[in-house]
């Protein structure tokens, strides 16, 4: 072998997600899924230094109001002010934290601010719907926001999607990453989403349903919900043994 | 412990004015300081109609020069180059392309101490994804291919898919195509 590597490279491979806890590329009820799954079968990746490290952020990264999305314009946005917090966890129940959050969600009548986006909802001049943060060194994140509204979209006949926050976190590889929908607990267009019904296992899915929080709730302010996201983390039984 | 992870959603159409607009997105994989050989690199996104997809988003993750990693695993990361951060984002324009400016990685170790062949790890995104594709972005005629210990493990006939091409004018191609006979290779990570 004329290229060994200097030296063994020392990292621990990550957890492999069991079978029915995410969705598969192909489900037929999301119609978009129909041309752009892929139809063949995905190759086995051994993991190596490219995928267990990702990018790294910093405080530098983050404005003052970035996860505060009602101080972003002049005046305050409509609809019911909510504070979404929880923390970001990977599977060995570790905190992530110094991780990047991002969130991007539509307005209380449920119109996005994006050109595309037909809904003949009105659009609220204070209010964008993007956010962004850092996880502090326990994991945890809070947003401030307004609740969105439901919306409804072309896939089936009389098709709504349920309230929900999207989130994007970063967490410590590039395998780690993960784009999910935060949903409304009680929510009752949660039944017939095909996007939240994609994921096959019933525990798997109520973790993307956040929890009224009462503690989290501030008299004469704003409804709280606690959202925690879980990321795959290092093997464990490998990780205790090095 | 171990807790079952969240699930992926899909990013939906309207993820533009949160993740690829104003500082949330780069082209610039590495700075104009970062030592290396630079490149510039063309992405297209085509679904199974060969369709270019206008709100698919691609994210790059790549070693500097020398094939390391700015990450505290890479054990090799304090010496990394600080101008090659080594991530970049882009949202597909209408016509399914997006474009990136970076130089060429080292190599990095692979399984059994073997050195990768230079490569850029990408993850795709879009509406009608329901989580993300991992897949890889190889260099056409390097030599280094030959030896990968990854690219052995895709049957001979797809590894193509797997390499930029370098078209007249110095730029790197690297088409992503979601189904059809040239379905691009796809990873289970």
């Amino acid at each position: 072998m004329t290229h060994l590597a200097n030296r063994r490279s020392s990292f621990v491979p990550y957890q492999r997600h069991e079978s029915g806890t995410q969705p598969e590329s192909l489900y037929e009820p999301y119609r978009s899924t129909l041309r752009r799954a892929p139809s063949k079968p995905l190759i086995f990746l051994p993991h190596t230094l490219s995928e267990v490290t990702g990018p790294v952020y910093g405080h530098g990264n983050i404005a003052e109001t970035d996860n505060d999305l009602t101080a972003q314009h002049q005046g305050e946005p409509l609809g019911e002010r909510i504070i979404v917090t929880g923390k970001v966890l990977d599977s060995n129940g570790r905190p992530v934290p110094q991780t990047l959050i991002e969130v991007w969600q539509a307005n209380s009548a449920g119109r996005y601010a994006h050109l595309k986006d037909q809904h003949p909802a009105p659009l609220d001049r204070n209010f964008t719907g993007a956010g962004r943060t850092l996880t502090d060194e326990h994991g945890a994140y809070r947003f401030i926001t307004i609740k969105p509204g439901a919306y409804p979209w072309l896939n089936h006949d009389n098709a709504w999607r349920p309230a929900h926050i999207h989130f994007s976190v970063f967490g410590r590889a590039f395998i780690s990453r993960l784009v999910t929908q935060m949903y409304f607990p009680g929510d009752p267009l949660l039944a017939f989403d095909p996007v939240y019904q994609s994921v096959p296992d019933e525990k798997a899915r109520q973790r993307m349903i956040s929890k009224f929080d009462l503690e989290t709730t501030q008299p004469h302010w704003a409804l709280g919900f606690k959202f925690d996201i879980v990321l795959r983390g290092p093997d464990a039984t490998l990780f205790e043994s090095i | 412990m171990r807790m079952v992870p969240t699930p992926s959603q899909t990013v939906g159409p309207f993820f533009a004015f949160g993740l690829t607009q104003g500082k949330a997105c780069s082209p610039c994989i590495a700075g104009p300081d970062a030592k290396g050989e630079r490149l510039r690199l063309l992405c297209c996104v085509l679904d199974g109609d060969g369709v270019p997809i206008p709100d698919a988003m691609i994210e790059i993750w790549q070693a500097d020069a020398d094939g390391k990693y700015h990450h505290p695993d890479d054990p090799k990361s304090a010496s990394a180059n600080p101008a090659c951060l080594g991530f970049g984002r882009m949202g597909t324009a209408e016509d399914g392309t997006c474009r990136f400016e970076t130089i060429k990685p080292g190599r990095v170790p692979g399984p059994d101490g073997m050195l990768q062949a230079p490569h850029l790890n990408l993850a795709l995104f879009a509406r009608g994804l329901l989580k993300q594709l991992y897949t890889r972005v190889y260099f056409a005629n390097d030599p280094a291919n030959q030896e990968d210990p990854i690219l052995v493990l895709v049957p001979k006939e797809r590894r193509s898919t797997l390499i930029a091409q370098l078209e007249n004018g110095g730029r790197w191609r690297f088409e992503i195509n979601l189904q059809g006979e040239r379905e691009t290779v796809f990873f289970d990570v």
